[in-house]
């Protein structure tokens, strides 16, 4: 049980670490979320644009991702601006499943809903914020299950550009051939996408459930 | 009814033609609803009703000719106040999901802004009107049966009590009892309404009870506009076919 010794004998670095790894993946999630829903949002209004946004994000999504990171990092900068760029990389991942599940998920509300909610006089605004967005929230929640749960895997990586996070431990392992530190990064790393699944997991069922006809 | 509420007509045609990406839908339609008339709109599936139904709320626009609700041709009207001045009802409801019966009904009444008092009486009234008990309106629409939603919709449409009533197939996902039993009471609650109605089937037993007038229509025209009781003396060629279709199906058994 040399693992939990050592997890014990560094908790205080663990949790710093574990709390880093959260904000990385959190706020590139929410600013992935704040950028992609909208454009989901526009391409169901504007359908020209939707296969060069799509096809953006998905080029963006094949860019392997320490290539990406290290694409972003043309100066050796430290602190604050890694921990920076690094989120900026991960949100651009976070972008395609946010984009596709909006538009799907708008696009996957009964005809028959939107035209009667037309037919009766609501307006562009109206139809969006009380009919489709509430219809297609379960599917947009499954697109935040994605983002998120890539993002926690990849946060990983933005070690290497010195952004923290638990990938620390993992470099650090790989560096000094330490299996312990290896899995000292990557077990925590994987309970935080697996509870982030599950609870989004709960919160899209929940939705699903009362938008079903 | 004075006279001149009859005589003033509340949807009128007049000489509409539609076309979608340059293939005629819908070629001379010309025929006018007054304020308290039922026209019934009938024909087979890719006719042209829905597409007719569709000119009278603005969800499209004649490509030649002209569509009058309240004497005002629709590209003239706001298509959101047209809109709230139509009750549109479709197959099914067309109910959100995702509203409890109370809120699908009362929501013309919260977008126009009435103060929630007066939208709950409406509500209940409503209920009653329709026939479904009060305890029902915190209900979804999954949980109702089919004959129940099918009331909510039209409960939803007469809410904020508009003039002209629109019916697109409303009944035709009903099972044979519940539909003669919404028929009969659609037809007792329109006597008492007086409100000019359109009213979509491919069922012409359905035609002759419901209609004061039945249009028939058949590849984007209408071949037969005439009031219930000539129609099914009609000689026309379609209507006889009509007529047999329905009464071969009775001598069959």
């Amino acid at each position: 049980m040399d693992f939990l010794h050592f997890i014990s004998a560094n908790r205080q670095q663990v949790l710093e670490l574990t709390l880093e790894h959260i904000t990385l993946a959190g706020v590139s999630t929410l600013i992935a979320a704040l950028i992609g829903i909208p454009l989901g949002i526009v391409i169901t209004r504007v359908p020209s644009l939707s296969k060069p946004i799509i096809g953006s994000a998905n080029i963006i999504q094949t860019i392997p991702s320490l290539a990406l990171f290290g694409f972003l990092l043309p100066a050796p900068w430290i602190g604050e601006r890694a921990t920076r760029l690094a989120i900026l990389a991960l949100a651009l991942y976070g972008l395609l499943p946010l984009i596709r599940n909006t538009y799907a998920g708008i696009r996957g509300v009964d005809a028959g809903v939107v035209e009667a909610a037309r037919a009766m006089g609501l307006t562009d605004r109206q139809l969006l914020f009380q009919v489709e967005l509430p219809l297609a929230s379960g599917v947009i929640v499954a697109g935040l299950r994605i983002a998120v749960v890539l993002s926690i895997g990849l946060a990983t990586i933005a070690a290497a550009i010195g952004a923290g996070g638990l990938g620390e431990f993992i470099f650090r392992g790989l560096a000094m051939v330490n299996n312990q530190l290896i899995l000292a990064g990557a077990i925590p790393a994987a309970l935080l996408a697996l509870a982030a699944d599950f609870l989004l997991g709960l919160c899209e069922r929940s939705l699903n459930a009362r938008s079903r006809s | 009814m004075p006279p001149s509420a009859n005589a003033a007509p509340a949807i009128e045609f007049d000489r509409v033609f539609f076309a979608l990406d340059g293939r005629p839908l819908l070629e001379n339609l010309n025929f006018s609803v007054r304020q308290d008339e039922t026209l019934v709109l009938l024909g087979r599936s890719g006719s042209g009703k829905t597409t007719t139904l569709k000119l009278i709320n603005r969800l499209l626009v004649p490509t030649e000719g002209e569509v009058r609700v309240s004497r005002r041709s629709t590209e003239e009207w706001d298509p959101i106040r047209l809109r709230r001045s139509i009750g549109y009802v479709i197959q099914d409801g067309g109910l959100f999901p995702h509203f409890s019966v109370e809120r699908n009904i009362a929501l013309v009444p919260r977008i126009e802004g009435w103060d929630e008092g007066r939208i709950r009486a409406r509500v209940r009234e409503l209920l009653d009107l329709v026939g479904l008990e009060p305890s029902l309106a915190s209900r979804y629409p999954n949980e109702l049966s089919g004959g129940q939603r099918q009331r909510v919709g039209v409960a939803r449409a007469l809410a904020a009590d508009p003039p002209i009533l629109i019916l697109d197939e409303a009944l035709s996902a009903l099972d044979p009892l519940t539909r003669a039993e919404t028929q009969k009471e659609f037809r007792a609650l329109q006597k008492r309404m007086r409100k000019a109605v359109v009213f979509v089937t491919h069922d012409l037993r359905e035609a002759l009870f419901m209609a004061d007038i039945v249009a028939l229509m058949e590849t984007g025209r209408i071949v037969v506009n005439l009031p219930v009781a000539e129609f099914s003396r009609s000689q026309h060629q379609l209507v006889r076919a009509y007529m047999e279709a329905f009464s071969g199906l009775t001598e069959a058994r």
